[in-house]
């Protein structure tokens, strides 16, 4: 049995162009090249994209679901963020 | 404040009950780990060994359009079980260690596999029986509480139903042909109807695991219930294809508006389980063989890739996904 796994790969796919990549998944390669190839080959048997992108995950960061509330909230009650916060006469148009 | 006298465990079971999905890297019980840990690997491992029964018969099937079709089904299940490991690993479980589990004999994989593909009409039983009862399975998985398998299963179920369709096909095909390829369909379904019947696991009130795995919605059916949807759905489509279902004491319930059918033999599924099935010993050393037998090009592999990386030779000289590239993109 070999000692080390290949290391894991996020897998970002953009499923057509104007689209933004999409995070599908994970897979182990031994570099990048492979994590592609793998990539096509896991992701992609029926069309479902036209770009690829690979990350180790290891340089992926995350924000801490412990914290989600407080980093969060300071959106909660800024509600004149939204324009359906604003009253519009209703003969304005247009805006 | 009222929350704050609630324990995590009750807080968790709360954002179960509100249908909220649960992501890797939030607090779960330790038991819920375990559990899906146990479940989604035993899935993966399923898909895997499953491609060996169907594998064999690759080289034989009777024409260039089946071959095609099958390689790609089988395919479809060497992906459907990475996407179920790479679920696995989000908590926490490595994947060396999942496969070590297997090799060992620690880990169950669903006991159908361990049933042997006789002739080519096992083939077409396997797509529209095998595949027809993990597309049951599946459906109510890609609503599980936790996301990733959730994920992963509605990426399943989107390739499934092919695989379904092929299978009736070829078992129709077999039907409308000679007398001794109906023959052949119906020998083939009386090996697999029962076996069948048993991916749904052992029955409710021998399944200890249930009411905690329905309580936290990793399931969303019994195993029962999954079972006699299975029989009310295939009935139809084996007198459809003119064959008999080997079973005396199936009968229409019109009470309950379904099938009445008869016991499955529980002795023959424990035996499988336990590793005394006709084909656990090869399945096993198939898998075993493969992950030995392709440690070198895995070690290879990584080497190859250290070396470039101290030489620092970019993957894709002028590809579309160089680091440079990315911003504007
Ligand atoms: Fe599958
Ligand atoms: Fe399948």
């Amino acid at each position: 049995m070999s000692q080390s796994e290949w290391p894991l790969w996020e897998v970002f796919i953009r499923s057509k162009q104007g689209l933004d990549h999409k995070h599908v998944g994970s897979l182990h390669a031994a570099d990048a090249a492979m994590a592609i190839q793998n990539a096509r080959d896991v992701y992609t048997r029926r069309m479902e994209g036209v770009s690829i992108w690979v990350v180790e995950s290891r340089h992926i960061h995350a924000s801490n679901p412990d914290d989600a509330a407080a980093f969060f909230d300071p959106a909660n009650d800024k509600v004149y963020r939204h324009p359906t916060f604003y009253q519009v006469p209703d003969s304005i148009k247009h805006m | 404040m009222e929350t704050a006298e609630l324990t995590q465990e009750e807080l968790f079971q709360q954002r179960i009950d509100a249908d909220q999905r649960i992501e890797p890297k939030d607090w779960m019980p330790d038991a819920y780990r375990k559990t899906l840990i146990r479940q989604i690997s035993q899935h993966a491992h399923s898909e895997i060994v499953g491609m060996l029964p169907e594998g064999n018969w690759i080289t034989r099937a009777p024409s260039l359009k089946r071959k095609s079709i099958l390689l790609a089904k089988v395919q479809d299940e060497a992906g459907h079980g990475l996407y179920l490991y790479s679920a696995a690993e989000t908590l926490g479980a490595s994947r060396d260690q999942m496969l070590a589990d297997l090799h060992a004999g620690k880990a169950k994989y669903s006991s159908i596999f361990n049933y042997p593909t006789l002739s080519w009409a096992d083939i077409g039983c396997v797509g529209w029986l095998v595949d027809g009862a993990a597309i049951l399975n599946q459906v109510p998985l890609c609503r599980t509480s936790f996301g990733p398998y959730a994920r992963a299963m509605v990426r399943v179920c989107k390739e499934e139903s092919f695989h379904q369709r092929q299978g009736f096909e070829i078992m129709q095909t077999l039907c409308e042909g000679a007398p001794e390829q109906k023959a052949m369909a119906q020998e083939a379904l009386n090996r697999w109807w029962w076996p069948t019947l048993m991916m749904f696991g052992p029955k409710d009130d021998e399944s200890p695991n249930t009411a905690r795995s329905m309580q936290w919605r990793i399931k969303r059916f019994t195993n029962d219930e999954l079972r006699q949807k299975f029989v009310d759905m295939m009935v139809p489509q084996a007198e459809f294809l003119g064959l008999t279902v080997p079973d005396l004491a199936l009968q229409w319930n019109e009470t309950k508006q379904g099938y009445d059918f008869g016991e499955v033999n529980w002795e023959e599924f424990w035996q499988v389980v336990n590793g005394n099935g006709l084909c656990n010993h090869d399945r096993l050393q198939a898998r075993v063989d493969a992950w030995e037998e392709g440690a070198w090009v895995r070690e290879a592999a990584l080497a190859h890739a250290e070396k470039r990386r101290q030489r620092q030779e970019p993957i894709h000289k002028s590809g579309p996904t160089r680091k440079a590239e990315l911003p504007q993109d």
